[in-house]
């Protein structure tokens, strides 16, 4: 007979354990019970917390961005809305100032264009008097003169001093103003 | 047991259907080991067994050491592989029995224990290894009775000494004057046949699931000759199939044994019921 025989004799009941079989199970589940209770599930315990932690902070990281960027969006629309506004009334004030500065300078220049009207009818007066006064003393030397060759001496000083030219002027200007004058009445 | 020496291991015996011997069917001899090292008479001597029980340790704690010891918050693929069999047993198991409060305490027990009996398991059908570590009595039963104390010495704590006898004798006043027998009958269900039954309903399973096997592999051996060589690629056959559907006990057995322990704590912590 085999020595395995025998054994299987000796023992036949399997359900009877041999002792140095259990104390070799209870030191197998002892090594992996103390592996993995004193390192190892307290590594990947801790892992897997701030696996957590990080999925978690990554959600709130990405609520406060997209929190932030809706709040920098009102913003830019309120700014944009702002800047519309400005550009609306800058617009209607400039309109304003164009219309008032187009107002101003015409009034200038009908104010301008009235001075020089008026300038030019002071100055045409002017003239004509002026004219007409060199006319008259011219006329009244022409015909003393003529008339001193003609009686053959000067009578310059007399004529002056009788101032009968200046009368004979003023009936010929009150004979010419005689006939322009019926001429308006009627 | 007959004291045939040809039914002693089939692979010995160059012997096939038609040879004129038996056919040499497995037995309770397939789960008895020389000793590799002492003396089997003594109980100083070291089996297969005992070196498949220690080497099994060596793996898993090679496993999750590899995958556990420089965890990393974004995984590798190991860790990954790692982290889904310990958050099945962890969230599987002991949150879904004990509850997550009171559960989490246990949680490095519960994954040692069941890493521990796949392992055990799982050497069936590693080439070389061949057999089921679980199907020897002794180691089983060390584990149940690991869990047995542990549930003991926490009914202890929890309720004190009257509160761990009714706790254990399952008092209740409410059902009568058939209350003594069921505290007796409890009593020797809970703290005699308990851990029994749960070390028994492994190594039966594993025991069972390996003598078909060997069956099988048997079998196909024996068959090897003549017109049997039809039946035995059925045989064969049937090895594969076997095999696998020992894959699929082997892993269910291993969560039924840490189903069941954690059932015993969490009745431990519970109030009387």
């Amino acid at each position: 007979m085999s020595p395995l025989v025998q054994l299987a004799a000796e023992t036949e009941n399997p359900l009877v354990p041999p002792i140095p079989e259990l104390v070799i199970g209870l030191i197998a589940f002892v090594i992996v019970f103390g592996f993995l209770y004193k390192k190892l599930i307290p590594n990947i315990n801790k892992v897997l917390e701030e696996r957590r932690e990080a999925i978690e902070g990554g959600i709130e990281k990405a609520e406060a961005a997209q929190t932030e960027a809706q709040s920098v969006l009102e913003q830019y629309k309120a700014q944009l809305a702002e800047a519309r506004h400005e550009a609306a009334r800058l617009r209607q004030e400039a309109q304003e100032q164009g219309a008032a500065l187009i107002a101003e300078m015409r009034a200038e220049g009908q104010r301008q264009r009235e001075e020089i009207i008026a300038a030019g009818h002071a100055q045409i007066e002017a003239d004509r008097k002026a004219a007409a006064h060199t006319l008259r003393q011219d006329v009244g030397r022409l015909a003393t003169d003529l008339a001193g060759k003609l009686v053959g001496e000067s009578l310059q000083d007399h004529a002056r001093q009788s101032r009968v030219i200046d009368r004979f002027l003023d009936d010929l200007e009150d004979k010419a103003d005689a006939p322009s004058k019926a001429e308006a009445a009627r | 047991m007959s004291a045939d020496p040809t039914q002693v291991l089939a692979f010995e015996t160059d012997c096939h259907i038609f040879d004129g011997c038996g056919f040499p069917a497995p037995g309770l001899h397939s789960f008895l080991f020389e000793p590799l090292w002492g003396d089997g008479d003594s109980n100083l001597y070291f089996n297969k067994t005992m070196l498949l029980a220690l080497l099994g340790s060596l793996v898993i704690v090679g496993f999750f050491w590899a995958a556990f010891a420089k965890p990393k918050v974004v995984p590798g693929k190991l860790q990954m592989v790692a982290e889904a069999g310990y958050d099945f047993v962890r969230r599987g198991i002991v949150y879904e029995t004990i509850g997550k409060r009171e559960g989490e305490k246990y949680v490095p027990f519960m994954v040692s224990l069941f890493f521990f009996v796949w392992m055990m398991n799982l050497w069936s059908i590693v080439p070389l290894a061949a057999f089921p570590v679980t199907a020897i009595i002794s180691y089983p039963l060390v584990l149940a009775v690991i869990v047995w104390v542990t549930w003991i010495a926490l009914t202890f704590k929890r309720h004190g000494f009257v509160g761990f006898f009714k706790n254990i004798t399952g008092y209740d006043p409410s059902i009568g004057p058939v209350l003594p027998l069921s505290m007796t009958i409890e009593f020797f269900s809970n703290l005699l046949i308990r851990p029994f039954t749960h070390a028994v309903r492994l190594f039966a399973n594993m025991f069972a699931g390996h003598t078909l096997l060997l069956l099988f592999t048997i079998a196909s051996w024996y068959l090897l000759n003549g017109i049997g060589i039809a039946y035995a690629g059925v045989s064969f056959v049937m090895v594969l199939v076997m095999t696998l559907f020992e894959l699929f006990i082997q892993a269910v057995q291993a969560y039924v044994f840490v189903l069941l322990a954690c059932s015993y704590i969490q009745g431990a912590l519970a109030e009387h019921h």
